[in-house]
């Protein structure tokens, strides 16, 4: 139950892009086309569950071990460069249509701040092994829901009548920040 | 001489030509998540620009010994090890301060602002030259924070820096500090500084097809 509602809090009630604001450069650079967007919130939530085992491992046996908190920054960011290009070298090895799907936006994931994020974030709530990758899971799928909804509103938007000014990015903070609006309504369903 | 901008100019386009938010649109994620109040706003502005400045420093003095195929990785290690100093003197001086901005610090090092000006200034020009583009960009940087941080401040609890500027009697919008309001200002900002731009644009053709049309009368 416990990890279900850990699963649930990453998912929606503190969903990363639209609380936390992290991700947001693919969340308004992808989002044109559903169908590019949900492959981009796979490519992610892959990324993220992986990073979630990894970096877990790393902080507590290695840095907490030998006392080396100190390098925590440096260590995650070199640890998701390099994983996320493993990542990729294997997904092209053993499948190609996975890889026709989710290969090009593999190296745009090294630069996602959500990734960094959730390694710095199980750190800092102090969750076990298992919670980690349920978090890690759970902030995922919050990803890919919020960037396919922002996709198909787009793909809308293409036939509306937007003033000059307001086209590309200023429109597309606007609708998050009515996405917000709207994903606070999930807000004290849990706490924490 | 002629081939490359004055050293001012340097300076000058990071704040307003080239702003990092408000035309490159780059380092969104810090900038929508601390602006709750103006002071918060220059903090991580300070922050990102002393990473941004001594980044692109030790970047302008090792790049011609960089190899081309690790640059990204040694360029995101130097600014990793910045940003943990910068973590650790502002857990160590201003606690409060670091506590609030939470894991925002950390997340300095994926801000694309940073690696973005060390692939596109400071790995092809001199250190000087790379630490001006620095404090221009960091400059822009604190000049959107700060007005961003300010109006939501303003709005969402009638303070700036802390002191009360809203009469009494005035109901503070309390969507102004929560994430949508994040998203809602920097969004109208953005429209607006575009709209400013092109009425101007506008203004000057106007201006030169009168002075065009002068010259052809007399």
């Amino acid at each position: 139950m416990e990890l279900f509602i850990i699963f649930f809090s990453a998912a929606v009630v503190n969903n990363f892009v639209l609380t936390y604001f992290l991700g947001i450069c693919p969340f308004i650079g992808v989002s044109n086309k559903i169908s590019s967007a949900f492959s981009m919130g796979l490519a992610t939530t892959f990324v993220m569950t992986i990073t979630a085992i990894v970096t877990w491992l790393i902080y507590h046996l290695i840095l907490v071990e030998f006392h080396l908190e100190f390098l925590e920054y440096v260590s995650f960011i070199l640890v998701i460069a390099s994983l996320v290009q493993f990542v990729e070298m294997f997904i092209k090895k053993i499948s190609q249509p996975l890889y026709r799907a989710l290969g090009i936006f593999l190296p745009l994931i090294t630069t996602n701040c959500a990734i960094l994020g959730l390694a710095l974030f199980i750190v800092l709530k102090d969750y076990s092994f298992i919670e980690g990758i349920f978090y890690g899971v759970g902030a995922g799928a919050g990803f890919t829901l919020a960037i396919t909804i922002m996709a198909g509103i787009r793909e809308e938007l293409d036939i509306a009548d937007v003033p000059k000014p307001f086209q590309g990015a200023p429109i597309t903070l606007i609708i998050a920040g009515i996405l917000a609006l709207a994903f606070m309504g999930f807000s004290g369903m849990i706490s924490g | 001489m002629s081939s490359k901008p004055s050293l001012s100019n340097e300076f000058v386009k990071g704040l307003w030509e080239n702003n990092p938010i408000f035309k490159q649109v780059l380092g969104t994620c810090p900038t929508l998540a601390v602006t709750v109040s103006a002071i918060n706003g220059i903090a991580m502005a300070l922050a990102t620009t002393f990473v941004l400045v001594f980044s692109s420093l030790i970047v302008s003095l090792v790049r011609k010994l960089i190899p081309t195929q690790v640059r990204i990785a040694s360029y995101i290690l130097i600014i990793a090890t910045f940003v943990t100093i910068v973590d650790l003197v502002m857990k160590a001086q201003f606690p409060e301060l670091s506590k609030s901005l939470g894991p925002y610090i950390p997340l300095i090092v994926v801000n694309c602002i940073i690696l973005g000006r060390q692939e596109a200034f400071a790995s092809k020009n001199s250190p000087f030259r790379s630490v001006i583009d620095a404090l221009g960009m960091g400059s822009g940087f604190l000049l959107a924070l700060f007005v961003l941080g300010s109006l939501r401040e303003i709005f969402g609890s009638g303070t700036i820096l802390g002191l009360q500027v809203m009469p009494n009697f005035y109901e503070p919008w309390l969507i102004m500090i929560l994430p949508a309001g994040a998203f809602l200002t920097l969004g109208l900002l953005m429209g607006l500084s575009n709209f400013y731009v092109t009425h101007k644009k506008k203004i000057e053709k106007e201006n030169i097809i009168q002075e065009y049309l002068k010259i052809k009368a007399t």
